[in-house]
């Protein structure tokens, strides 16, 4: 099944949902998550992720990064269509010899694996090494304390006030939650696409996560995603679980 | 979970969170956290299961926060209910998929 992590409504993810399946219906159960309760329920913290359970209904695998193997690629209309994006007045520098944006972005988990290891737990089920104990997926799932909590519930003010119209309201909630979970990609990312696409719209207005060149001072937030993945070690992104 | 009130009753937040309060203490699968009896009480048994509480004063709106027992975002490897709908308006139910293999891939539109 698959749930998509958005505050917007249906039509936000609607084309790729229907694009799963040639009759625009997969055949698995595809649902929205717009509070992220995937977050609170189970310990997502970025997408794209993937939770193992087995028929009795106990988790084997808690929320880690997860591909269904196989190249992926932006939609070739997608690139050319972002505007040039600048640095949220407060982002993180980013370290003179880092290893910039893209390497981070494509380090970590083994995309190509993953799919194998599905593979050998749905022919191997309890047998298979992928598999975990009920005491390794609890002490394997993301660590939470009260401050962690407060970051949630901020989120959930924040898509609250931003789905009844206080948009204002919503981003200090939003910049909360983002102080006290720094480490949690769905939050921080869905409060930037919102901003990003109500000002510059279109068919990937979603992705422009940070302020446009020149506007810099207009952006809400204190951070954007360009910076803040390119301020981040090699393989923190997506850690290797498998 | 969302509330206009602090003076929840221990059933309004047994479905808002999951955790039901019992005489053991407040349970959610075979977890049970002691609460210590007495009449239920909102803050102090959040306080128990490391659930923060915030309030947006101008909206009067407050969040309960998810639990952090154990310091860990899972509590219990037994897979809470998820209740979402689909692109339709139709609900969905984890509990549904029960007997098969489950995974549950997580995505965005950003």
């Amino acid at each position: 099944m698959t749930a998509s992590l958005e505050l917007s409504g249906p039509e936000a993810s609607r084309r790729y949902i229907e694009a799963a399946h040639p009759s625009g219906r997969p055949t698995h159960p595809s649902v929205l998550d717009p509070t992220h309760q995937l977050d609170s329920l189970f310990g997502v913290v970025n997408i794209p992720n993937v939770i193992w359970i087995n028929e009795e209904g106990v988790i084997v695998r808690p929320p880690e990064p997860g591909w269904p193997g196989g190249r992926q690629e932006f939609p070739k209309e997608m690139m050319s269509s972002m505007p040039d994006l600048g640095r949220a007045n407060g982002a993180p520098d980013e370290p003179e010899d880092g290893p910039g944006m893209w390497a981070v972005l494509g380090s970590g988990q083994d995309r190509m694996s993953y799919p194998d290891a599905i593979r050998d737990w749905v022919s191997l089920g309890a047998d298979s090494r992928f598999a975990m104990s009920p005491s390794d997926v609890i002490a394997a799932s993301e660590p939470r304390d009260t401050e962690l909590s407060a970051g949630a519930a901020h989120f959930e003010l924040a898509n609250h006030l931003w789905r009844a119209g206080d948009k204002h309201a919503a981003i200090e909630h939003f910049n909360s939650c983002h102080r006290l979970q720094p480490d949690n990609w769905t939050y921080r990312r869905q409060a930037w696409s919102l901003v990003g696409n109500d000002r510059v719209g279109g068919d990937f207005g979603r992705f422009v996560q940070g302020p446009v060149v020149g506007e810099e001072d207009d952006w809400p937030f204190e951070s954007d995603f360009r910076s803040e993945v390119s301020s981040r070690a090699v393989g923190s992104y997506y850690p290797a679980t498998i | 979970m969302l509330t206009e009130t602090l003076a929840l009753t221990a059933e309004q937040f047994a479905m808002g969170t999951g955790w039901e309060i019992k005489p053991q203490g407040a349970c959610k699968a075979e977890v049970c956290v002691p609460l210590g009896g007495g009449d239920f009480d909102l803050a102090a048994t959040a306080a128990r299961l490391g659930m923060a509480i915030v309030t947006d004063e101008a909206s009067g709106v407050s969040a309960i926060g998810p639990e952090s027992v154990g310091d860990r975002a899972l509590a219990t490897a037994t897979a809470p209910e998820l209740i979402l709908n689909d692109l339709d308006g139709n609900e969905f139910r984890l509990s549904s998929l029960r007997g098969q293999k489950v995974l549950i891939v997580s995505w965005a539109p950003y």
